[in-house]
Order: structure tokens, then sequence, then C-alpha cells
């Protein structure tokens, strides 16, 4: 739907502002978590030292976005489309938030791992290489369908999610065969198998902000409901 | 959210003129009894055209006509034939500015009954009293009821003229923008009001206030020029709307 301008023209400057904060909290956090994985790669705790305290920074906007929000809420009483907006903006850097989270926690480990005797074996983490690539792939395209308000590409990232999961379960059945084989692995597995839970769960979140779009395009609520569902519902709404 | 209960008002094909000029255009609708139907709209949209066709507020004028059917409980109330006297006993009217009679707050409800009924004293005290406390009047003018209505603030007026409307035991309960003369918390008092009468009447409200609606109402109409443009749901039609035109008044786009 084209929106024309409100008639308080302060109006779209708030939610027009508030949009692009949350845009470029994403880009942050697409930057924190790309970067975690660059430091997993390379095993560069100077990189994630500079990970983990920009992390302040991601919570710092996700504060400041709240409060816009709530303020708009409090003194323009936003209604149909541009309540669907504030909400979707509330939930979104609530995923966020978390998608930093977990960039801080890789870049933790990857400290924890370098003072460890025992490094991790490259071969536990070539799965969670790809992974990761694949989880920031998803979670650019969400911001990008959230940019657009897109609910078709939102749909289609969001069912990219059950790949990322296949290979997370894939990656946890190797990450367990290395350990009954050779049980001086233990804790590098582990190490790699909270990684790779982490990447896996950068994913979950990408697709909850598919699913906020898909609200905030169409005004439906798909929490919940499968995605296959959810395709079919809106193709018999569009024809 | 509410469900859609069995129809109490069913209006179809009604058309109004105002001499030759068309206020209401082809309005279809189902007012849900005892529920809550809210009509918005900008000024001259029809709205309050639409209420005054509910009770013949209309027939007063020369001049003004409505054309189509519009049930009332299965009976036409366009039709020449109605008593229109029982019809407004049916349909009650609560305007834009309190109006009480210049007399005391007791005989402002005694006033109604008696043009319907012939009540004992006794019998008259306890219906005075019922509508007052129906209308949460009561309490602040038990000990004053010789008083005259005119001594009231703002909003109790408006709550005794809820009162007076309540008193004839009416079906369908019709509010002209009742707190746009109003301060909030008059205005909040109302709209309690209003949601405590829901169970007993089918009460329809007119307001430019559109959190008003969406507080009050279990359902939302929304006119535009003289046309019905959407009705549904208030919750579905604050947050999703099915028409571009609801979803550009709603968020503040028209100009």
């Amino acid at each position: 739907m084209d929106k024309e301008p409100h008639i308080s023209q302060r109006f779209d400057e708030e939610l027009q502002g508030v949009h692009e904060l949350v845009l470029t909290m994403a880009g942050v956090v697409e930057d924190q978590f790309a970067n975690a994985m660059l430091a997993l790669q390379h095993q560069d705790s100077e990189l994630a030292n500079e990970i983990i305290s920009r992390d302040a920074v991601v919570n710092g906007y996700e504060v400041r976005i709240e409060e816009e929000c709530i303020g708009i809420l409090a003194r323009r009483q936003p209604a149909a489309g541009d309540l669907r907006l504030v909400m979707t903006l509330i939930k979104t850097i609530a995923d966020l938030e978390r998608i930093g989270d977990k960039a801080a926690k890789i870049a933790n480990m990857v400290l924890s791992m370098g003072h460890g005797s025992q490094g991790i074996h490259s071969n536990f983490l070539r799965d969670v290489h790809g992974m990761g690539e694949y989880a920031l792939r998803m979670l650019r395209e969400a911001m990008d369908a959230l940019a657009r308000a897109d609910a078709d590409a939102a749909i289609r990232i969001a069912r990219g999610d059950e790949e990322l999961n296949q290979e997370y379960r894939a990656a946890t059945r190797r990450l367990v065969t290395y350990m009954m084989e050779d049980p001086r692995t233990i804790t590098a597995a582990i190490d790699a198998l909270f990684i790779a839970k982490a990447v896996e769960r950068v994913g979950d979140h990408a697709r909850n902000v598919c699913e906020y779009v898909i609200y905030l395009a169409k005004g439906r609520n798909v929490r919940h409901i499968p995605l296959e569902q959810v395709a079919k519902d809106l193709q018999k709404g569009a024809s | 959210m509410a469900e859609q209960g069995k129809p109490k008002i069913k209006v179809s094909h009604l058309d109004f003129f105002y001499g030759n000029n068309k206020a209401l255009k082809d309005i279809n609708i189902e007012l849900p009894e005892k529920q809550v139907t809210a009509f918005i709209g900008p000024s001259g949209c029809g709205k309050s055209t639409l209420l005054r066709v509910f009770n013949r507020m209309y027939s007063l004028y020369p001049g003004q006509r409505a054309t189509g059917q519009v049930l009332l409980d299965g009976e036409d109330i366009l039709s020449p034939s109605i008593d229109v006297n029982l019809l407004r006993a049916k349909v009650g009217m609560v305007f834009q500015k309190p109006t009480p009679f210049p007399m005391s707050i007791y005989d402002n409800i005694a006033f109604g009954i008696r043009l319907y009924e012939k009540l004992r004293k006794v019998e008259m005290d306890e219906r005075v009293e019922q509508a007052l406390r129906q209308a949460a009047l009561w309490d602040e003018v038990k000990d004053k009821l010789k008083a005259s209505g005119l001594s009231l603030s703002g909003g109790q007026q408006q709550r005794l003229c809820i009162a007076r409307a309540v008193a004839v035991k009416p079906e369908v309960i019709l509010l002209d923008e009742p707190t746009s003369a109003l301060d909030p918390i008059a205005t909040l008092k109302i709209e309690e009001l209003v949601s405590e009468l829901r169970d007993r009447f089918t009460i329809l409200i007119v307001t430019h206030n559109m959190q008003q609606a969406a507080r009050v109402s279990n359902f939302t109409a929304f006119m535009y020029l003289g046309e019905m443009v959407e009705f549904g749901p208030t919750q579905q039609l604050f947050t999703n709307p099915q028409q571009k035109q609801t979803e550009d008044y709603i968020t503040g786009r028209y100009g």
C-alpha cells in the first residue's frame, strides 16, 4: 500500500526517523555477527575484543529506539499501518539485540579458545562457517524485507531457516561422532557445538523479523503458523 | 473481540436527501443488538445524518427525506404508518450539548416517563433512582433531586441526559458526539457509562474522537462523502483496515 504523507509532517518524520534508526542498528548488528565469524575463522582476539566492547553500542540502540517508539505510542496513538510499523520495530529490535548477544558470545569463545591449551580443530568449524554465511545472508535479506515491507520476500527468507536448522542438526551429529571416537576432542567439539547453536539462533531471530514483516505488510499475525499455510493464505488474499 | 450478534437494525439501500442534496448514498449495514457501534468519518460524511434516521429526527424538518429500508426488529421505521412517538420511546437520543430541561433533576427524569406511563409516586421514585443509578449519577445527586438540572456540571448534565434517555426503557440509544463539549475526566465517565450500558441497550455513537471510538465500541463504521466505506469489528478496523480510505483517515492522512 503506497503511503500518502500524514497531515502532520512531524509524525512522518518521527516514524521515518525511528525506522531508519532500526535499519542503522541492523547494520551494526550485521557487522558484529560478520566480524564474529571472521574472528572465529582467524582466531583474531583483537577483533573479538572489539566485538565485545561494541555490544554496548547495540544495547544503546535498543534502548533509544524503544524510547522513541514509546514516545510515538504515547503522543501519536498510531493506528492501522502506523501502529503495525511501530509494533514491528519494537519487536525487531529485541531480536536484533539478541543477535548482537550471540556475536558477543562467539567473540568470547574465540578468546577463551585462544587461552586454552587445546585449539579447535579446523574440521570442527567447517560446518560453522558455512552456517554463519547462511545466517548472515538471512539476516541481511530479512532487514531488506523490513526496509521495503516486502511480505513475499519475508516468507521466502523465513522458509530458508529450515535449511539452517537442518545444517545445525547435521553438524551436531558430526560433532557427536567426533566426541565418541576420541574423548580428547570433547572440549573443542562442545565449543564448536555452542557456536553452531549460536549461529542457528541467529537464523531463528532473522526468521522472527520476517514474521513481523508479514504482519506489518498484511496485518496478519503469522507467528506459530506453518509457513506453507501462510504462503497459501496470502496468495489467496492477493488473487 | 465481540461476536456479531443478531442484527437489531438492518439498513438497506438507504438514500437521504436534504432537499436536492443527497447526503447518504445507498447505505447497507446491519447493526448488531446489544453492542456499541461507532460511526466515524470527516465532517459532512453523513454519520450524524444516519444517526438521525434511526429515530426519524429528520421528519421534524420539511425537505428532508429518506428512501430505502431501515428495519428495527423487522419493522420498517421509514414507513409513513409508523408511530414516531413510539419509535422515539424505543430509540432514545443524547446530543452533543447537554440539554437538561429547565426543571428539577427529578423532573428531568420523570418528565419523559410520564409521557408514556402512569405511575404512582413510589414507583416513579424508584424509576428515577434506577435511571440515575444506570447513568452513574445517583450518588452525586441523591441529596439534591429538587435542585435544577441546570445547576449540574457539564459532565453531570450529560449523564442526566443519558439517565433521561434510559428512564423510558428504550432499546436503542443514539449518542451524537456526547462528549465533545466535556473535559477529559467527564468524557471518561461517559465512556465508562457506555461500556456499562451496552449489556442492556444497542448503542450507536457518532464521534469525531477516533480514540473514543476505539475505546468504547465493539464495531466501527467509517463513512466518507455519504457512503459507508467500511464496517467491521473495532479492533480489526483500527489495526488492519481493509480499505485504503479507512487507513488514510484513521492514521491522519486526509487533507
